[in-house]
């Protein structure tokens, strides 16, 4: 059975049942206990669990993180809320020269399996310091796995995948989907990490993006669709691991392909997607591939000017003409 | 406000085996902590070398009060509390030479010394890292009911990090069984520690956070003990963190081939008469339970266990290069 949930509640039911299942899992974060968290993801979970496994937190972003990490080491499962992916920089010693290199500084007898969940990215004029999409950075250190979701049913089957993990993972959410329906099944599934999802079967040009720019990609989809292009869409789902070869697979059909994301263009993590196609499926390619990012500037204030910073469906469509050499009006 | 804690001149802490358990253990440190300077002169070791000779008080005294499966973490002068937590010697010095039977196979090196076994959680290289870490370790066992105590070692420059202050707030709000020990040995890095903070003594820094401090005499080993024995019972009785400051001194510099341009010779020669393995053998001595000739005997067998130590990591292998490639998630 399925029913449509928001990507908020699948993330709440998928916490609520890891919760039930494993004594060990406990929930840590500001504001998530009585509160509910302040986008209401761990909604009504302290009720049913109490507070000593949903666990209200100072506002001490390092010093949490490494109480988690150490926990972690030591036979618990946390799973840390960081309130917005910007206040992660706060706290970066402990996630990437800790939590991303225990386990092979000490040639593999720690482990530490830590889920940080997290919401990133831009659309509600929360300014430059809550807008930051940050998924690109964590992705550069190994040591860590990046998930980042894109819909209520990959929402849910991946931070079951997540907490599976033995390892710490970043799993950055996103603002603007929490309130968006889905098809969620009733019956217990989780998605293994890195696997990428062909949200959109096409011929005509490859559109690889991940998280709000997936629906985004879908819009866009729609739109060349009218005038006779045929995009597939390809949701990464996690930058680490990442699947290249669903990528691969999809531009030796294509022929084109066109990377979304919502981080800053310049150094993002799109350049390593055309890099590893350029390499591994130059032949195949009939044209540029076309890279569609944030403007390289902090993430402004005024909704208009940040909807004119972020990539738009009409960027993507845009970007798509490039690849296919149509001149844009 | 606080009253330096110091032995009874008098009498013992310990039973005479008890005793000379302590004086192996400290003229264990010492001599590993010589042979690791001949280890590093002689090239067979990277980055650099952090030496913990002046100090072996501290790490001797703390962990005669803690169980094999007391937690512990530390910072990269780290050797010195390994060996007082029962480490091997043999895949230490083979961790510093980057073979195959060191700690970590080669791949952390002295910095990132773990051993779970006895608790060992890691030395660190980030200065204050390793607190909220053990922080953490302390919620496992307080989470889990056992009456296991974590301990972190941390040097005087650490109280300036913000992860200090967040764990020592963590710990106090949530009663966790963590001792905190200041290893103070005036130095913060190459620069006077008293430059760098404006408290007399570090341990004010503990009050502010309600937790019990107290001040020891760090070359004082029966001391360290007893301020420990109460830290770990407070501990294991469900009554929360102690914070310990054990006042000091670096003989050497902050690494082998520190210029120690910030301190006089005289200093570190009137710091020497304070030598912590001098005080305790003048004690034994004039309490007649030992002799010189004991001494020197003892001195004598423990050279020869060091010496084997360091020949069994010397004959050790170098890792395989597949090694690069695992244990990174």
């Amino acid at each position: 059975m399925t029913r449509q949930i928001t990507y908020a509640e699948a993330i709440n039911e998928a916490l609520d049942e890891i919760l039930r299942e494993d004594e060990s899992v406990f929930l840590l974060g500001e504001d998530i206990g009585h509160y509910g968290g302040v986008f209401k993801v761990t909604k009504g979970l302290y009720d049913k669990f109490g507070g000593e496994r949903v666990i209200d937190t100072p506002i001490s972003e390092s010093g949490f993180i490494g109480l988690g990490i150490g926990a972690a080491m030591t036979g618990l499962k946390p799973i840390i809320e960081i309130m917005w992916v910007d206040f992660t920089l706060v706290a970066i010693d402990q996630i990437l020269n800790q939590a991303a290199k225990f386990s092979y500084m000490s040639g593999g007898q720690t482990k530490v399996p830590l889920v940080i969940r997290t919401q990133g990215g831009g659309g509600r004029g929360n300014g430059a310091q809550h807008s930051q999409s940050l998924e690109g950075l964590f992705a550069q250190f190994p040591g860590i796995k990046v998930v980042c979701p894109s819909t209520p049913y990959d929402v849910k089957g991946l931070l079951k995948s997540s907490v599976a993990e033995n390892g710490p993972v970043i799993f950055i959410e996103h603002k603007m989907l929490y309130n968006t329906k889905g098809e969620v099944p009733e019956e217990d599934y989780s998605i293994p990490l890195g696997k990428a999802d062909i949200k959109r079967k096409g011929s005509d040009v490859t559109i690889v993006s991940l998280s709000r720019m997936v629906q985004f990609s879908l819009d866009a989809a729609k739109e060349l669709e009218k005038e006779g292009i045929d995009a597939e869409i390809i949701d990464l789902r996690s930058l680490a691991p990442l699947d290249t070869e669903t990528v691969i697979e999809s531009v030796k059909k294509t022929n084109r392909l066109v990377v979304v994301h919502e981080a800053h263009t310049t150094f993002g993590w799109g350049a390593e997607i055309v890099s590893q196609v350029q390499q591994d499926a130059f032949d195949y390619l009939d044209g540029p591939i076309i890279r569609v990012g944030a403007e390289d500037v902090p993430i402004p204030y005024n909704l208009e000017l940040e909807k004119e910073v972020l990539p738009q469906v009409k960027d993507i469509v845009k970007a798509v003409k490039e690849a296919l050499y149509i001149e844009v009006k | 406000m606080f009253n330096l804690e110091v032995s009874d001149p008098a009498n013992l802490l310990f039973s005479k085996e008890e005793s000379l358990r302590i004086l192996d253990q400290l003229i264990t440190i010492r001599k590993f902590e010589e042979k690791s300077i001949e280890l590093y002169k002689s090239g067979l070791m990277g980055g650099s070398l952090h030496g913990y000779i002046g100090q072996e008080g501290v790490a001797v005294g703390v962990c005669s009060q803690l169980n094999k499966d007391d937690y512990l973490t530390v910072t990269y002068r780290s050797r010195g509390q390994a060996i007082a937590k029962g480490a091997s010697m043999e895949k230490l010095f083979a961790e510093m030479m980057g073979k195959v039977d060191g700690y970590c196979k080669g791949k952390g090196g002295p910095m990132h010394i773990t051993d779970l076994e006895i608790g060992f959680l890691g030395a660190n290289g980030i200065v204050g890292a390793g607190i909220p870490i053990a922080t953490g370790a302390a919620f496992t066992a307080k989470k889990k009911g056992t009456s296991q105590v974590s301990v972190t070692f941390f040097g005087d420059g650490a109280t300036n990090q913000g992860v200090f202050h967040e764990a020592l707030n963590l710990a106090s709000i949530w009663k966790l069984p963590v001792v905190f020990v200041c290893e103070n040995n005036l130095y913060s890095e190459m620069s006077p520690i008293a430059d760098m903070v404006p408290n007399e003594h570090l341990a004010e820094r503990a009050l502010a956070y309600h937790i019990p401090a107290v001040i020891v005499d760090g070359n004082d080993v029966e001391a360290v003990s007893k301020v420990t024995q109460e830290a770990v019972e407070r501990a294991r009785n469900n009554g929360g963190p102690t914070f310990i400051e054990a006042k000091t001194y670096r003989q050497q510099g902050h690494m082998f081939g520190d210029a120690e341009t910030y301190r006089t010779k005289e200093e570190v020669n009137e710091w020497k008469k304070k030598d912590p393995i001098l005080l305790f053998t003048n004690k034994l001595i004039e309490l007649g339970l030992v002799t010189d000739e004991i001494v020197e005997q003892l001195s004598h067998e423990i050279e020869l266990k060091v010496e084997k130590a360091y020949q069994f990591a010397l004959n050790s292998e170098q890792p395989n290069y597949d090694e690069i490639f695992t244990d990174v998630f």
